[in-house]
């Protein structure tokens, strides 16, 4: 641990406004995600609990708010502080497991294009042209119509398309490695390749994946979001923010706007907290000349 | 048996093709006649011998793209060639397989040029140094042996035992080259391939480096193929010297015949332009004119006829063998046949 | 003596530049001091880290953060460049003092042609109309060997080989006619046959044109064959100084002579390199004393204690040690 606190990596981090800010917001939906459940009263999904005489107060500050409620409730008097904290749980389960599954297949899948080349190395990338050109809304308008709604088809469909970034990355930077001398050195020490792409290729290459998967949490975030708003994507049962903000949409051009923005603000902060932290993450972990 | 034994290494029309490119996809090209399938290749090594016996040091010389890199990487078994004959003691490897192979690892090592890109950044010293010698170790016991010799390496090479835990980053570029010798020397091979081992180096680093490759042949009976552009460095540390272009050899003579008595036009110019700190060394003047040619596509005939100052139509229509003349002293060059021509 | 009749074209007076890093203040360039006269050439020898590159971009002030001239002057015809802005660094830049770089693949723009990045220099720095400019180029891009040169002038780059690429850098850094040139390593990325080459045509250059050269390298052969005088940095200190012949016969430095006794060259006939033994010190961290003094077979107790000062010696050579050699000595 001291070793961080004394790194180039921490000198850098403090001096810069951004990343702490960004990190500052990506630690406050941390513990919101896992202390939620905690520290409100409400379970919103929980019918029993729910009182519909609670519904549509307006935020405390605003008139007819009510201090148990202090961004306000919808339209059955689920408190709309309590639904952010569960959605953003949902948003962020989807957002770090397909983008965990994204690097997996596309990390495998670079490196076995990038390595062996040839006729593999084409078919993977012809696949990953293919795929790009999918928009996952599509994809998931497939899954819809062919299985049905559910988390695990937001998954499937945020997958199929995620992947592609990672394999790219790791195929370009498996192709520089190969050249590298001490991947030939290995060869004559007599390495066999998969122990090659283990030991000295993969770990270096995992570099800018770092900065890929961070930003790729809160794009996946904001998709999974436009999914749900067109009702493709998370089930009512399980409201992620984004269908939060589609369940407001209904009321908001008649002054009900509170169960559609505050979802809407706590989206953008979300992203805006992993975006900042993923900028400063990319200038620190270039690899510098000189 | 009382023969001789085999020498550490021998090469006969050793090739080295490689055929560019991409993929099918990527090689389709739209002609007048229509589609067709280019094949371009690149020919970096065109024939090549040469004999390296136990505990010579022999140096391959000639300046970029003249293919003395692939030919090394080629005897190391890092290609596969195209063509020819490989002999690592006595036995043709060019054509092995990776099991094959395996066992063969253990009589030749390599050492390379850039001490910044050999060294895996995410492997500690004592690992890198062990890889080579793992690979050939197939019992618990032998296992348990590695740590202990590659202290032993280690201090070989001038570092010692706490370096084993570090990184390369923490290590300057003499140092790692020297981890790079310890990790060639670890399976302790006969032959060792070293592609420009001291050029990357500064100077006086140089010289260090030059002086323990020698004293680990002397104490070892290593034999050495000594890939440089640098003459300097190979008239210190070659027994017998290699002129390469374009893939060919063009001379191949014992150290001192070569530096006193160079035949072929090339190496005369080599000599020529290497800049030297003593003044008024004995100098000939022999100046190219134009450009290296593309490997992709040849000359005919000899290679360096489109830069010889005394290029003449024979030069064009036939190719020169590598002719024997004399005191160790072999020439690819017409100019053997007409001397008259010479006139410089 | 010969300094008061020669004009100084450049004067450099303990130049000190630093760099403010993570890690430590990095003295790159610590008090270094050298002259050039008119139509000379000075070698600016020292090996990678010693800050020789460092002394050429700082006179040209390309130095930027956390790097900083923090003090000395460089005067050129007497005007101090340290002091000028950056308006007027912008004129002398190209124009008076203009630089060739080391690597010819990234000198060059590879967007725009050759043809275009000359006419620049022109542009910038002289009043020729577009024909006169275009005609310039012409003119010297054929005067460093370049065949078709008209047609040459339409190229991108990537067209031309290693060899030709820098003799393009030369005929831009020659095109408006500098008085003194900085080329870092010009030939180091060449093949030795082109190297021949490249310098014999900056020999020729220089003396046509009458420009004065600071030739930076860690090739002690090449200086010796264009410089006139040389200057040897040791983890950014002059450590010695002199006409070139003087200096490679008879080095008054011990570092001087370990360079040159560790350079295996054609008529050597030793077993062993003489080797300097040690390695660099780490410039965020100099010994006290001299900075040599760890490496140096000569040192004594004082030498841990007091940094030497460049002092003359004898002939043209001065040297910064307690106990220079004499001509003869081994070291």
């Amino acid at each position: 641990m001291t070793a961080l606190f004394q790194s180039e990596f921490f000198y850098n981090y403090r001096r810069s406004s951004s990343a702490m800010i960004g990190s500052a917001l990506m630690a406050f939906f941390a513990l919101a995600v896992l202390l939620g459940p905690f520290i409100v009263a409400q379970d919103p999904y929980d019918i029993a609990a729910l009182n519909l005489m609670d519904s549509y107060k307006p935020p405390v500050w605003l008139e007819g708010g009510d201090p148990q409620f202090w961004l306000g409730t919808d339209g059955q008097g689920r408190d709309v502080w309590a639904s952010i904290l569960y959605g953003a749980r949902i948003s962020l389960f989807i957002g770090l497991v397909a983008m965990v599954a994204s690097c997996f297949i596309g990390t495998l899948l670079g490196l076995i294009a990038g390595f062996y080349g040839g006729l593999v190395d084409s078919v993977i990338m012809r696949i990953a042209d293919i795929q790009l050109s999918f928009p996952s809304i599509l994809i998931a308008l497939f899954l819809m119509s062919a299985v049905g709604t559910g988390i695990d088809k937001v998954l499937i469909a945020l997958t199929a398309v995620g992947w592609v970034v990672y394999a790219r990355t790791v195929r370009g930077s498996t192709l520089s490695e190969i050249e590298k001398e001490y991947v030939q050195a290995a060869k004559v020490a007599g390495l066999p390749n998969h122990k090659i792409i283990r030991k000295h290729v993969l770990p270096n290459v995992l570099t800018p994946l770092i900065v890929i998967a961070t930003i790729q949490v809160g794009t996946f975030v904001l998709i999974e979001a436009s999914l749900s708003f067109l009702g493709v994507g998370v089930p009512i049962t399980q409201p992620s923010l984004g269908l939060l903000i589609k369940n407001g949409f209904d009321v908001l051009f008649s002054g009900l706007w509170w169960t559609s923005v505050f979802p809407g603000v706590a989206i953008m902060m979300l992203v805006f907290g992993i975006n900042l932290f993923g900028d400063f993450l990319r200038d620190e972990l270039n690899p510098r000349l000189k | 048996m009382t023969d001789a034994p085999a020498p550490m290494l021998d090469v006969r029309n050793l090739e080295m093709h490689f055929s560019l490119g991409g993929s099918v996809l990527d090689r389709l090209r739209f002609g007048k006649k229509g589609p067709r399938i280019d094949k371009p290749v690149v020919r970096a090594v065109n024939g090549v011998n040469f004999t390296i016996e136990r505990g010579e040091i022999m140096a391959l010389v000639g300046e970029s793209g003249c293919g003395k890199s692939t030919v090394a990487k080629t005897i190391a078994r890092i290609y596969k060639p195209t063509g020819g004959e490989l002999r690592v003691d006595g036995e043709d490897v060019a054509e092995h397989d990776f099991a094959q192979m395996l066992p063969v690892r253990a009589k030749m090592q390599m050492i390379f040029q850039d001490p910044y890109a050999s060294l895996n950044p995410r492997q500690k010293v004592r690992d890198i140094v062990a890889e080579p010698l793992l690979q050939q170790t197939k019992t618990t016991a032998e296992r348990r042996e590695v740590p202990k010799k590659i202290e032993a390496l280690l201090a070989k090479v001038g570092l010692n035992a706490e370096h084993a835990g570090r990184y390369p980053h923490q290590f300057s570029g003499g140092q790692r080259q020297r981890i790079g010798i310890a990790r060639a020397l670890s399976v302790t091979p006969g032959l060792i391939v070293a592609d420009e081992p001291v050029s990357a180096l500064d100077v006086s680093i140089q010289a260090q480096i030059l002086n323990l490759m020698k004293d680990l042949r002397d104490e070892f009976g290593l034999a050495y193929l000594f890939i440089s552009h640098d003459l300097s460095v190979v008239h210190h540390i070659a027994d017998k010297i290699g002129v390469m272009y374009l893939g060919f050899m063009v001379e191949n003579a014992p150290r001192d015949v070569l530096f006193s008595r160079p035949r072929h036009p090339y190496t005369r110019a080599l000599l020529s332009a290497a800049p030297s700190i003593k003044e008024n060394r004995d100098k000939e003047e022999i100046e190219l004119t134009g450009e290296v040619p593309s490997a992709l596509s040849l000359p005919s005939g000899c290679c360096f006829r489109t830069r010889c100052p005394f290029a003449w139509d024979r030069c064009a229509a036939e190719r020169p063998a590598l002719r024997d003349v004399g005191d160790g002293q072999t020439v690819a060059c017409h100019l053997i046949d007409e001397p008259e021509r010479d006139v410089s | 003596m010969r300094d008061t009749v020669q004009q100084k074209l450049l004067e450099v007076r303990d130049l000190r530049t630093h760099f403010h890093t993570f890690a430590g203040t990095v003295k790159a360039v610590n008090g270094v001091s050298f002259d050039i006269a008119a139509g000379e050439v000075m070698g600016l020898v020292g090996e990678s880290g010693g800050g020789k590159s460092v002394v050429g971009f700082s006179i040209l002030g390309l130095i930027d953060s956390p790097g900083k001239i923090e003090g000395g002057e460089i005067l050129l015809n007497g005007e101090d460049l340290v002091k000028a802005g950056e308006a007027r660094l912008r004129e002398i830049r190209g124009r008076d003092i203009s630089m060739v770089f080391q690597d010819p693949m990234t000198s060059l723009n590879p967007l725009h042609t050759v043809g275009r990045q000359m006419d620049e220099v022109l542009r910038l720095h002289s009043d020729l109309d577009t024909e006169a400019r275009h005609a310039a180029c012409v003119e010297m891009l054929e005067s460093v060997g370049i065949s078709r040169a008209a047609e040459r002038l339409k190229a991108y780059p990537h067209q031309f080989s290693g060899g030709m690429r820098q003799r393009v850098v030369i005929a831009i850094a020659l095109l408006a006619r500098p008085r003194l040139i900085i080329a870092d390593e010009p030939t180091t990325a060449l093949d030795v046959t082109i190297q021949s080459q490249i310098l014999k045509l900056m020999r020729r250059q220089i003396a046509e044109k009458g420009a004065s050269m600071i030739l930076v390298t860690h090739d002690l052969a090449v200086v010796s064959e264009m410089a006139d005088h040389i200057t040897v940095l040791y983890c950014g200190n002059v450590v010695e100084r002199g006409r070139t012949r003087e200096l490679i016969e008879a080095p008054a430095h011990p570092y001087t002579r370990g360079l040159i006794d560790s350079i295996p060259d054609l008529s050597n006939r030793h077993e062993r390199l003489k080797q300097i033994p040690g390695t660099v010190p780490d410039i965020r961290n100099l010994p006290r004393g001299c900075n040599f003094r760890d490496r140096c077979p000569r040192a004594q107790a004082i030498c841990a204690e007091i940094e030497p000062d460049l002092m003359p010696q004898r002939g043209s050579l001065s040297a910064a040690c307690h106990f220079p050699l004499s001509p003869g000595d081994t070291a």
